[in-house]
């Protein structure tokens, strides 16, 4: 699993990559009460705004960790947003997507790197 | 001698207290009534008023003509008027006492300017009446306009907004149209610093813009070498508040102005805390082209609940010509509104409502302006700003502040690390101030500072009043404080506020499961 420095984690799996919310950022977030999912079929940039993750305390945009197309959202979410607190780095994932260049997922942060980064927060 | 044969006891009887807490027979708290909603109150036989029995007139509708009953409750006026007053006892209000909800503005609604409002000619006129009916209201209008423009140093304003982010919607508008009629429509970012009202990013994407955060510096102002890297050229805009929602001035808006200008953007600024420097600073001299002016806030205006809003948007030159419809304008023998803007410019965008605004707001605001005088205007600036910073300088010592560095402006902000090691959020800690007879003070807002506890007392407040706040404030601090040894204490905050007539609200349940219609 990787993870940028705006707390969303990206996990390859082939050819494609599942992507969400760290632990961290979940935490920090409190209770998540509305998930705004990326549309299935569009083409995300890295970087670019491409879901919102709703708490009570605040709306915060997800970026993408990655470019590439979304070929999965996770539905279960828009029922379910408590989904996201309970697992954020699991069950909790927001989208899936089919990688553009693998090159951009070396280049995050490996979760020592993350955790040695959030030490300096 | 005559004798007192009644028996009335005059004095309190001695009888110790025991430990059963105690409770009502009723389960209710004295004089101060339960209150069912009025929906609850389902007595269809009853009405205030004696109506005399109508014949149906033939319609076209039809068999859809509605012919079961209402089904609203009826109400006699002595149970009608209950009903409201209980329900007004349940609320906090200024008129109660002090109201520390910061960046909101929470001040004393004089007297006078409700007297003003109620005023025959002015209470009971109507925005369809002929414009010769009702020279005054435009002249009033015309000369709110004029103080406005003055103030803040901008030669046009738009009086219709009605409300602090409808002036933004209005400024942002004004700039869209400048830009489009320049060829410059390509331009369609804006860029908002992180310790924005939530209203200036949501603005700009209701106008179709998107937004670029601005980081700030460790004093808590905009980050310039961050605004200089974040200037392009489909740049439309800046929305700036200042003094901002840390409660500190931008020293450096002047170069900010500069920048924006140079990019060929223009600046918006938020005025919502105009009240800050009313009388002192001109917006205008800042480089400024828009700005809104929440009448609610600088003006004394009602607030929250006790009256709509108004946001007047004053414009510079350079986007004047593009202010909405409706204007008033003089005729030479009298006033006259301008509702299509085909004289004076019809590079206007439109309208921002149906009419020409909150009239009322405008009767009020324009007397709290005259009843102080623009001596009396500066004052409420300084007073407004030596309060906040009487309280930031009364309990910096017990409460952490986030930006020490110099005075504060309108409003004090303190963050949650003092109370690191106890098991008290800001939360808790708000929450607790209700059980001390004090609204909370707006908390976890800037998003910026942790915990955030943003106090704006205004210029409404004696010293007086401003030390018994502090005062409980600092022996609410210290409980806080002392629960690191004193586990029974915890509860206090935990379980705030005990004496409200609503307990801890369960917001995340609120927000997931919304119950959006009544029963």
């Amino acid at each position: 699993m990787r993870f940028t420095k705006d707390h969303e984690w990206v996990l390859v799996e082939g050819d494609t990559a599942l992507v969400g919310i760290s632990a961290y950022a979940a935490d920090a977030l409190g209770d998540v009460v509305f998930v705004e999912l990326p549309e299935v079929g569009k083409t995300v940039n890295q970087g670019d705004s491409f879901a919102v993750v709703e708490s009570v305390k605040a709306a915060s945009d997800v970026y993408a960790p990655i470019s590439g197309e979304v070929i999965a959202a996770n539905d279960e979410l828009s029922g379910s947003p408590e989904i996201i607190n309970a697992a954020p780095e699991g069950t909790g994932w927001l989208a899936k997507i089919k990688l553009l260049d693998a090159a951009q997922v070396e280049a995050l942060m490996d979760r020592d790197a993350y955790e040695a980064f959030l030490s300096t927060l | 001698m005559s004798m007192n044969a009644v028996g009335r006891p005059t004095r309190p009887e001695d009888v110790a207290e025991t430990s059963v807490e105690f409770k009502s027979l009723t389960g209710g708290k004295g004089l101060l009534q339960y209150e069912r909603l009025i929906f609850e109150k389902k007595d269809y036989t009853r009405t205030g008023v004696d109506f005399a029995d109508i014949d149906i007139m033939p319609s076209d509708l039809g068999d859809l003509v509605r012919g079961d009953d209402l089904g609203l409750p009826g109400l006699a006026e002595p149970e009608a008027m209950r009903h409201y007053v209980r329900l007004s006892q349940k609320n906090h209000a200024i008129d109660l006492a002090l109201y520390p909800l910061g960046s909101c503005t929470m001040k004393h609604n004089p007297r006078l300017n409700e007297k003003m409002a109620r005023l025959e000619g002015i209470g009971d006129i109507h925005p369809l009446q002929p414009a010769s009916t009702v020279q005054g209201a435009l002249e009033l209008m015309d000369t709110l306009a004029h103080w406005l423009k003055t103030l803040t140093g901008m030669p046009a304003v738009a009086l219709s907004p009605k409300a602090g982010a409808h002036g933004e919607l209005c400024g942002l508008l004004a700039i869209k149209a400048a830009h489009e009629a320049k060829g410059q429509g390509h331009r369609r970012t804006v860029l908002v610093p992180s310790s924005a009202h939530g209203t200036n990013p949501a603005t700009a994407a209701f106008v179709g813009y998107s937004v670029r955060e601005i980081a700030q510096t460790a004093d808590g102002r905009v980050d310039l070498a961050d605004l200089k890297s974040k200037i392009t050229d489909d740049v439309a805009a800046i929305m700036l508040t200042n003094p901002n929602t840390c409660g500190l001035f931008e020293r450096d808006i002047v170069d900010i102005a500069k920048l924006i200008h140079d990019a060929g953007a223009y600046f918006y600024c938020d005025g919502a805390n105009f009240n800050a420097i009313v009388g002192r600073v001109r917006p205008g001299d800042l480089g400024v082209d828009a700005m809104h002016i929440n009448l609610h806030k600088t003006f004394s205006t009602p607030h929250g609940g006790g009256g709509p809003g108004a946001g007047p948007v004053v414009l510079s030159e350079a986007l004047a010509a593009y202010a909405p419809t409706p204007w008033v304008v003089s005729t030479g023998n009298g006033y006259a509104l301008e509702e299509f803007g085909e004289e004076a410019s019809a590079a206007n965008f439109g309208r921002m409502c149906a009419f020409h605004g909150q009239m009322g707001m405008y009767v009020r605001a324009l007397t709290y302006m005259l009843s102080h005088g623009s001596d009396g205007l500066r004052q409420v600036a300084e007073d407004a700003v030596l309060n906040a910073n009487y309280i930031k300088a009364s309990l910096q010592d017990i409460m952490s502040v986030p930006f020490p560095d110099g005075p504060c402006m309108h409003e004090a902000l303190f963050d949650d690390k003092w109370l690191e090691g106890t098991q008290v959020t800001t939360l808790d800690f708000a929450k607790a101030m209700i059980d001390e007879g004090f609204h909370p003070m707006t908390m976890y807002f800037p998003l910026v500072v942790h915990g955030a506890m943003l106090i704006e007392p205004t210029e409404t407040e004696s010293k007086a009043e401003l030390d018994r706040f502090i005062d409980t404030l600092r022996a609410l601090a210290a409980t806080a404080l002392a629960t690191k040894n004193n586990a029974d204490e915890v509860a206090r905050f935990k379980n705030a506020p005990h004496l409200a007539p609503t307990r801890r609200l369960d917001e995340t349940k609120a927000a997931r499961q919304p119950k959006l219609t009544y029963g």
